[in-house]
């Protein structure tokens, strides 16, 4: 309803280019997208605004085909668009820059460039006819470093994802979609980009701008559409709303329920950490952690928090500085840090936090796997036991301990991994992006979660890129900036745009 | 009412995993079925003698303790294509000193001893290193082949009769002795086999060193986030698979007599395919001690099938190359299925 009633009052005179209509799609039991709907005018940017987990991926990849959807009609240019795959997406004029890079590092500029849809002749590549089509691409994008025979992994990661362009420019693309585009970019690559997607636009090209950071969608966007949970949340002109309305749109609840809060009181220090640095981060972190306290880590993007909790369990080694726990000091292997009482989430829960093929109770009880052990085997009734305990305690929703891990929704995979950190007995918690990619009811349940562990007497130390929720959940925040821990101080005596302002200082 | 639903789920889900860990055997049993089907209508009845079986099983087990050590290797992650050259260097080294009159006991001993070091060297080349452990053993491969050539000086080493001991004989005899009494007329190797197999199904499901190789084989980055120590988890695994490939060692010099290291070439193919065949994953994190003994015991019963049925040796490499890519994919299909339930 809202979806249809802002778009016509958004003052656009000719048909949308694209024009996704009422898409519903649905994987085992989540309903992925439920009734959403998306235009781009060409020559407008249209930003596609949600929480991680709200659905943006998966629309995306309905549009370039790589889901067919179960329901719902896309238009491209008014004749109904029906792509095969992400190759017969590129070829109806369709592109995506994706937030993790695409490219061939051993090949050259060009060839990336030109991957997929060479100038042939014969079978053979036409060279000089594609070189160009390069160059004309490359002159639009204006890089000192960007030349076609350059190889493309020597270019900064700037330099990369403009090579991903020129790829959507070469193809004559009509509808270009940016995910996440900055989030890996320093702040001068940022301009740059805007600047690449004003000249698009510029050029009649229908642009697609997936963020959700409120003031690059100011700066670049048109309009805005929100989803939550999947579902359409609104839609409008951006100049005719606030950035409160917008993210009211996206959180959809009032922040008292999302937060719960649980008393606890700061003790004795259990964890001190004296000038760590790392090649290349961080340098020269400092900061105490006491028992009870949850200590929140605030950056951008590359600002070095992930790296920072990596040296402290041991799973990097740092160039120098001093890690204590406990007032001891231990070698730096992740098995010497679990015996310490250091226990890590990772950000990266499908690459690293968790062994997808193996069950939830060789996932849950990995990191303590001899506290089962019997005359050197294993008391398999005893582990089972102990899974569903944490499980239960922890509201994971599974069949089965020995279901496969990879089947369960995202929210319950990462509640299995804190769990293994809860069963490992652990005092002090590292948790890089606990929240991240996961819905808001089970945000809040991991809030809870950690207001009690805090006041059980652990530790946390609580990583996040999202303020609001280290706002709402710390004692004490630290900001990070390429690199340096600049300032730590009780969460009181911070407000939001001095943290914005000290994060995106250098 | 939900409840009674998803217990009847659970048990109808357990149900049917348990049925899916014996498809192996199923297609053994299929394999075996057809073979003396055929038997029946085209050849002279002998494949379905108990006679035959004794063969079949004495060729088998070899194989099989070989594949149960490249099984290890498998589930965490690894390969070892050096198995077969090293097999064959540990039953060189035996033959190399029964001839130069040592003791049958020094002689056994340092056999397996070499079967632990191939392993070790591989494993710690692997671990420290970092060099993907395709490559490794690669090049182990041929460096075990020159040794064991230098060690055979340069031909193949032949054992006088009467240095061979009998329990070593009877390790491979088709006919083996009464004396086992109460156990079926199975020659000994294969009880030995039977042990083996049981060990490491145990190591695989009971010990913690058995969930941390399917925690490496699975996601290394995990088990390195859970504590457990890769390097020392990979040696180990290379050096068991190590000691298992030099018993196989032991078993093709008791079958033989005689030991050629030339022979060692190309081995460790049929370990890796009897590996796969019974649902290992060359990806890390699967594999099961029941499918590889089935993975064998079809090869077995293909070779000796196609003997009797006089059917060509070509037939038999072409039968085995499908039924490979047939259970790889039958396996993928199964797996994508579930995914999307």
């Amino acid at each position: 309803m809202t979806t249809e009633a802002m778009s016509h009052s958004s003052n656009t005179p000719e048909q949308p280019r694209l024009s996704m209509r009422r898409i519903c799609k649905r994987f085992g039991a989540t309903q992925a997208l439920q009734d959403v709907s998306l235009e781009a005018y060409a020559g407008q940017v249209v930003a596609l605004i949600g929480e991680n987990g709200a659905g943006k991926s998966t629309l995306m990849k309905v549009l370039s085909g790589a889901h067919a959807p179960d329901s719902g009609t896309m238009l491209l240019r008014d004749q109904p668009y029906h792509p095969r795959g992400p190759h017969d997406a590129r070829r109806a004029g369709v592109a995506i820059v994706y937030q993790e890079l695409n490219l061939a590092p051993e090949l050259s500029v060009e060839d990336n460039i030109m991957l997929g849809v060479e100038e042939r002749r014969l079978g053979f590549v036409a060279r000089r006819k594609q070189r160009q089509r390069v160059l004309q691409a490359l002159e639009l994008l204006e890089h000192p470093e960007l030349t076609p025979d350059r190889i493309v992994g020597s270019l900064s990661i700037g330099a990369q994802q403009l090579v991903e362009i020129a790829r959507a420019l070469v193809s004559q693309a009509e509808v270009v979609v940016f995910d996440e585009p900055t989030s890996s970019l320093p702040a001068h690559d940022v301009e740059r980009l805007f600047t690449i997607i004003r000249r698009m636009q510029g050029q009649g090209i229908a642009i697609i701008y997936i963020s959700h950071f409120l003031e690059e969608i100011r700066e670049v966007a048109n309009r805005y559409v929100v989803l939550r949970d999947g579902r359409p949340a609104g839609a409008g002109l951006l100049t005719d709303t606030s950035d409160e309305a917008i993210v009211t749109l996206m959180v959809g609840r009032t922040v008292d329920t999302l937060f719960p809060e649980v008393p606890h009181d700061l003790e004795e220090r259990v964890l001190e950490v004296q000038q760590l640095s790392g090649t290349p981060l961080p340098r020269q972190v400092s900061f105490e952690l006491h028992r009870g306290e949850i200590f929140g880590l605030f950056g951008l993007v590359g600002a070095g928090r992930t790296e920072t909790l990596r040296q402290l369990f041991g799973l990097d080694q740092p160039s120098s500085g001093c890690i204590t726990i406990d007032e001891r000091r231990t070698a730096a292997t992740p098995a010497a840090r679990i015996r310490a009482g250091l226990g890590f989430v990772s950000e990266d829960r499908k690459g690293e936090g968790l062994a997808q093929s193996m069950s939830i109770t060789d996932n849950l009880t990995l990191s303590n796997l001899r506290s089962y052990t019997r005359g050197g085997l294993l008391q398999l009734k005893k582990r089972r036991q102990a899974t569903l305990h944490w499980m239960e305690r922890l509201n994971v929703k599974a069949r089965d301990p020995e279901q496969t891990i990879s089947h369960l929704s995202g929210g319950n995979q990462q509640k299995v991994a804190i769990a293994r950190v809860l069963h490992q007995q652990a005092d002090i918690f590292l948790l890089d992006e606990p929240t991240r990619g996961i819905d808001v009811g089970t945000k809040a349940e991991i809030y809870r979660l950690i207001g009690e562990l805090a006041a059980a007497g652990r530790s946390i130390v609580f990583v996040s890129s999202y303020l609001p929720e280290l706002m709402a959940v710390c004692d004490t925040i630290g900001v990070m900036s390429r690199g340096r821990l600049l300032d730590a101080r009780p969460v009181l005596n911070w407000t939001e745009p001095e943290i914005l302002k000290v994060a995106i200082s250098s | 009412m939900a409840s009674v639903d998803t217990t009847q789920k659970n048990s109808r889900d357990r149900l049917w995993q348990a049925l899916q860990s014996l498809e192996p055997l199923f297609a053994l049993l299929m394999v075996t079925l057809g073979f003396a089907l055929a038997d029946q209508v085209w050849g002279q009845g002998r494949f379905s003698e108990l006679r035959n079986f004794r063969v079949v099983l004495v060729q088998a087990a070899p194989v099989a303790v070989a594949a149960l050590g490249m099984t290890l290797i498998i589930i965490s992650g690894g390969i070892d294509l050096s198995a077969g050259t090293a097999s064959m260097l540990c039953a060189t080294v035996l033959a190399a000193m029964l001839s130069s009159d040592y003791s049958i006991t020094a002689a056994v001993t340092c056999a397996l001893l070499t079967g632990a070091v191939c392993g070790l060297v591989n494993g710690l080349l692997i671990g420290l290193l970092r060099i993907p452990p395709f490559i490794v053993t690669l090049g182990t491969m041929t460096i075990f082949l020159g040794v064991a050539k230098r060690v055979a000086g340069g031909s193949t080493v032949f054992v006088d009769r009467q240095r061979m001991p009998q329990w070593l004989n009877d390790l491979s005899s088709t006919m083996p002795p009464d004396w086992q009494g109460w156990l079926p007329r199975i020659a000994s190797g294969v009880w030995l086999a039977a042990a083996i197999a049981l060990l490491v199904a145990v190591i695989l499901r009971y010990s913690v060193f058995g969930r941390h190789l399917f925690a490496i084989g699975s996601n290394e980055s995990t088990a390195r986030l859970c504590g457990i120590n890769i390097l020392t988890t990979k040696v180990l695994v290379y050096v068991l698979g190590g000691l298992l490939i030099g018993i196989a060692g032991l078993y093709s010099f008791s079958l033989v007599k005689m030991a050629n290291p030339v022979e060692g070439i190309g081995r460790e193919l049929k370990f890796i395919a009897a590996v796969v065949i019974g649902g290992g994953s060359l990806n890390g994190g699967r594999g099961s001690v029941l499918g590889t003994l089935a993975g064998a015991a079809i090869m077995g019963v293909i070779a000796s099938g196609c003997a009797q049925l006089e059917i060509q040796n070509s037939t038999q490499d072409i039968m085995i190359g499908v039924i490979i890519i047939a259970a790889v994919t039958l396996d993928q299909f199964r797996t994508r299925r579930q995914e999307n339930a």
